[in-house]
């Protein structure tokens, strides 16, 4: 069963649907092994020809042998690949209600989870959540569960799993793990100053775009001479392309001015020099959006100086990382921004900074709001809009009452305080209508 | 302030009642029932629309239990009313368009059957079927449940049957080709087949099912079939915690009579699941007893397990109404309103678990009207104190 065998492989290997992967010609088909021992077939740019001349084949091998069309999977697999779109399954959406993935993950994900079910149920939102668990003691297996969980349901609504770096170098993230196995290349996340917390800047609308799956987040670790470890940073053109071309497009969206690409090229002259050349190649097709490169260093301290020249920025995975938790910062912490993680097929949702937040778990002083805006962006990426403004609407609402602000934003509230104040304001609207 | 918000709730239903038959001659106690269980109900304000065909036969009978209940129940459900069927010269495109713009708004129906005549006047798909393409209402679900206190031949029975809608026999492509042959085609699609088994497994995922098995005919057609079971296959990898199994029409039907114990969820196309749809109605209690849905990727439907007119029974209020309510309660589940559809479906069931009041399929000897009533009297623990 080739489509198990893509399951068990590496994270690069993709489903079985996916057209590229269904291309994959396997070599227990006898004609096909045949195909490939003859001339040697041309690489990647020709494949094009490469598929009709399978499809010929397949086509007479389908007159010749007749019951070949039965016996294995893969023929028809490659039939289907030469026709677009055929695959694709369908999302999990039936009588208009989603089902949606909820990993709870550690430390206050679980109980912000909860609240997040709550609001949901409150505002009669037609999306049904499968939980899946996971924690940083969970087994491979569990892992392999989550991951197929939301290949099956396409979106997902994830706290953070905690990494425990003190075990060997094998045991990785298991939050990398779904990002790179899932593909999800670009992690979205708006920074906004709210109005009701008071912070030392005001007007910042940031939109941050991060490179999510290669960089300083490639695993690659080894110690070629004792007491010498090399880690591999991995730029490549194909993937600079790809976060250059979302980022471009999503400012030309959501209307934005100006994109702003962080880099280093002064010091990695090629690798970050690979990500500013292909900003500048994406930028080109664009001559309404200004575009500017600023390095990373400069970039923190105009962050923390003058914030408001920003508007949208693209960079590569570590910067990102970086950039994103300063931005936070700037609007108020951890507790108040949310974030996206997109791919091709894929979304995950989750709070920008991705903290465990483990030393306030099960205090109910965590701030819900991050997470709870973090579902506001999966019903819109659902396109349930009406759903996402109410609740987002009363999110901000509630924010204007000092009350119910949590310990992180300097007030006494409890986090069931603050989601009762948001519960209110969900009543105040009229749901009916909005079917 | 509760009150005054009670009040106010009650006026503005009273006021869209004028422009609503469904409403018409609401009393005032209800309007304050109606106060009563909102203040219970997580939702305070708003009316769902719903669109409705009463269909034929026995179906405006039914629907009219379902609005009386409706009513005394206070279910903030406000039905838009169509009237599609091809025996009484009500079917038109005009009407097929009015009942997809009001689905268009409200996303959710309850519809009755509507009949089928078997003459051939020059349109191989009936309304029925053209109503199903239009909305894509690919997947039946039929969840066959024995009612406690009800005994049949089997009892304790809960399995799930799946089945495609849309295509299969059901294509309405059927020509003479050659004078005294006809072909009729069966039409088996690789994408349909893998969305309804990907349907099937995520119902099974969400319903918390250990087991799906897909029913087939591969051995005698080895190319549709087999497509279909492949699909099936394929989609299956995706659930590992759920197990798969296969088996084929003509031996499930002798299992479900033999022991239907054995099966969870059945997914199937579209001609064997109208069979074993009727056959698995049959053991727990017939047509009357079992409720049914449709669903596609935007609208739901809701309807009875086993569709048939029941002709002649019309007007002589002795349909079971029990599928019918019990179809309106997981309407209401699938809007969030949890509280309402437990209050509807938990009444019925009481009120064929203490057994006094039964319908003439059930082998009692009350009428529709009754039995409403009798449900209507369990709806509330408190109710007529």
């Amino acid at each position: 069963m080739p489509g198990l065998a893509s399951w068990k492989a590496g994270p690069h290997k993709t489903v079985f649907w996916e057209p590229l992967a269904r291309f994959r010609p396997n070599p227990r088909v006898a004609w096909i092994s045949f195909f490939h021992s003859t001339p040697p077939l041309p690489p990647s740019p020709l494949q094009g020809d490469l598929k009709m001349a399978v499809s010929v084949a397949l086509g007479t091998a389908r007159h010749l042998w007749r019951p070949a069309l039965l016996a294995p999977r893969s023929v028809q697999a490659l039939k289907d690949s030469n026709r677009r779109n055929v695959a694709s399954p369908p999302p999990a959406k039936y009588g208009g209600r989603h089902t949606v993935t909820m990993i709870p993950g550690d430390g206050i994900g679980p109980e912000l989870m909860l609240h997040v079910k709550e609001v949901f149920r409150h505002a009669c939102v037609p999306v049904d959540f499968e939980e899946v668990l996971v924690s940083s003691a969970a087994s491979e297996e569990d892992m392999k569960n989550a991951l197929m969980a939301i290949r099956r349901n396409r979106v997902a609504l994830k706290g953070n799993i905690e990494t425990n770096h003190n075990l060997p170098p094998s045991h990785k993230s298991r939050n990398n793990i779904l990002r790179t196995n899932l593909d999800l290349f670009a992690n979205v996340i708006h920074c906004k100053s709210l109005p009701g917390v008071a912070t030392r800047h005001q007007d910042i609308d940031i939109l941050i775009i991060r490179e999510n799956t290669e960089g300083e987040y490639s695993n690659l670790e080894h110690e070629s001479v004792s007491g010498v470890v090399e880690s591999l940073k991995i730029i490549t053109r194909v993937k600079s392309l790809r976060i250059a071309e979302y980022a471009f497009k999503l400012a030309h969206e959501a209307g934005r001015k100006k994109v702003t690409a962080v880099h280093k090229a002064n010091i990695m002259k090629l690798g970050d020099g690979l990500f500013l050349q292909c900003c500048k190649d994406v930028a080109a097709g664009y001559p309404n959006i200004t575009f500017e490169s600023m390095i990373v260093d400069n970039t923190t301290m105009q962050l923390v100086s003058r914030p408001q020249q920003f508007d949208v920025m693209v960079m590569p995975n570590l910067y990102g990382n970086i950039v994103n938790n300063v931005c936070a910062g700037l609007v108020g912490g951890p507790g108040l921004v949310p974030g996206a993680n997109y791919g091709r097929n894929y979304a995950v949702f989750e709070t920008a900074t991705r903290n465990t937040g483990k030393s306030i778990a099960g205090k109910n002083i965590a701030n819900p709001t991050a997470t709870l805006l973090a579902g506001c962006m999966m019903l819109d990426h659902l396109k349930l809009h009406n759903y996402a403004s109410v609740i987002r609407k009363a999110v901000l609402a509630s924010m204007d009452d000092p009350v119910t602000h949590t310990l992180d934003i300097g007030g006494q509230g409890t986090t069931s305080e603050a989601v009762q104040s948001i519960l209110k304001h969900i009543k105040k609207t009229d749901l009916g209508l909005m079917q | 302030m509760a009150a005054l918000m009670g009040v106010r709730t009650a006026a503005a239903c009273l006021l869209q009642s004028q422009s609503c038959g469904v409403w018409r001659g609401l009393g005032t106690s209800a309007a304050v029932l109606q106060k009563q269980a909102q203040a219970e109900s997580p939702k305070a304000e708003g009316v769902f629309p719903v669109t409705m065909i009463p269909g034929d036969g026995v179906g405006p009978e039914l629907m009219h239990s379902v609005k009386e209940v409706f009513k005394v129940a206070g279910v903030p459900v406000q039905f838009d009313e169509h009237h599609l069927s091809e025996v009484q010269n009500m079917a038109s495109e005009e009407i097929l368009d009015k009942v997809f713009e009001s689905m268009k708004k409200s996303k959710v129906a309850l519809i009755g059957k509507i009949h089928t005549p078997m003459e051939y006047k020059g349109e191989l798909a009936s309304y029925d079927m053209r109503l199903r393409r239009k909305l894509d209402l690919f997947a039946n679900v039929v969840h066959v449940n024995s009612l406690p206190g009800y005994k049949t031949r089997h009892n304790n029975l809960n399995l799930v049957i799946i089945r495609e809608q849309t295509e299969g026999e059901y294509s309405s492509l059927e020509h003479e080709s050659a004078k005294g042959v006809i072909e009729c085609l069966k039409i088996i699609t690789r994408a349909k087949s893998q969305r309804i088994a990907k349907f099937a497994f995520d119902f099974a995922t969400k319903t918390g099912r250990s087991k799906v098995t897909a029913v087939h005919k591969a051995n005698i057609m080895k190319l549709g079939d087999g497509l279909f079971l492949r699909c099936c296959e394929e989609v299956s990898e995706l659930y590992p915690k759920i197990k798969f199994d296969t088996m084929i029409i003509d031996n499930c039907c002798m299992q479900l009579v033999q022991n239907p114990y054995q099966f969870d969820v059945l997914v199937m196309p579209n001609l064997y699941g109208n069979i074993i749809d009727n056959l698995a109605a049959g053991l727990v209690g017939g047509a009357g007893v079992v409720p049914g849905e449709s669903y596609s990727a935007e609208y739901a439907v809701f309807e009875m397990g086993a569709r048939h007119p029941f002709a002649q029974a019309v007007g002589r209020n002795i349909a079971n109404p029990t599928a019918m309510l019990l179809s309106s309660a997981n309407m209401l589940r699938h809007l969030n309103l949890e509280y309402h559809s437990s209050m509807i479906s938990d009444a019925v069931r009481k009120v064929i678990k203490v057994g006094k009041v039964r319908t003439q399929d059930m082998g009692g000897y009350s009428t529709t009207s009754d039995f409403v009533k009798s449900v209507i009297d369990h709806l509330h623990p408190h109710y007529g104190i």
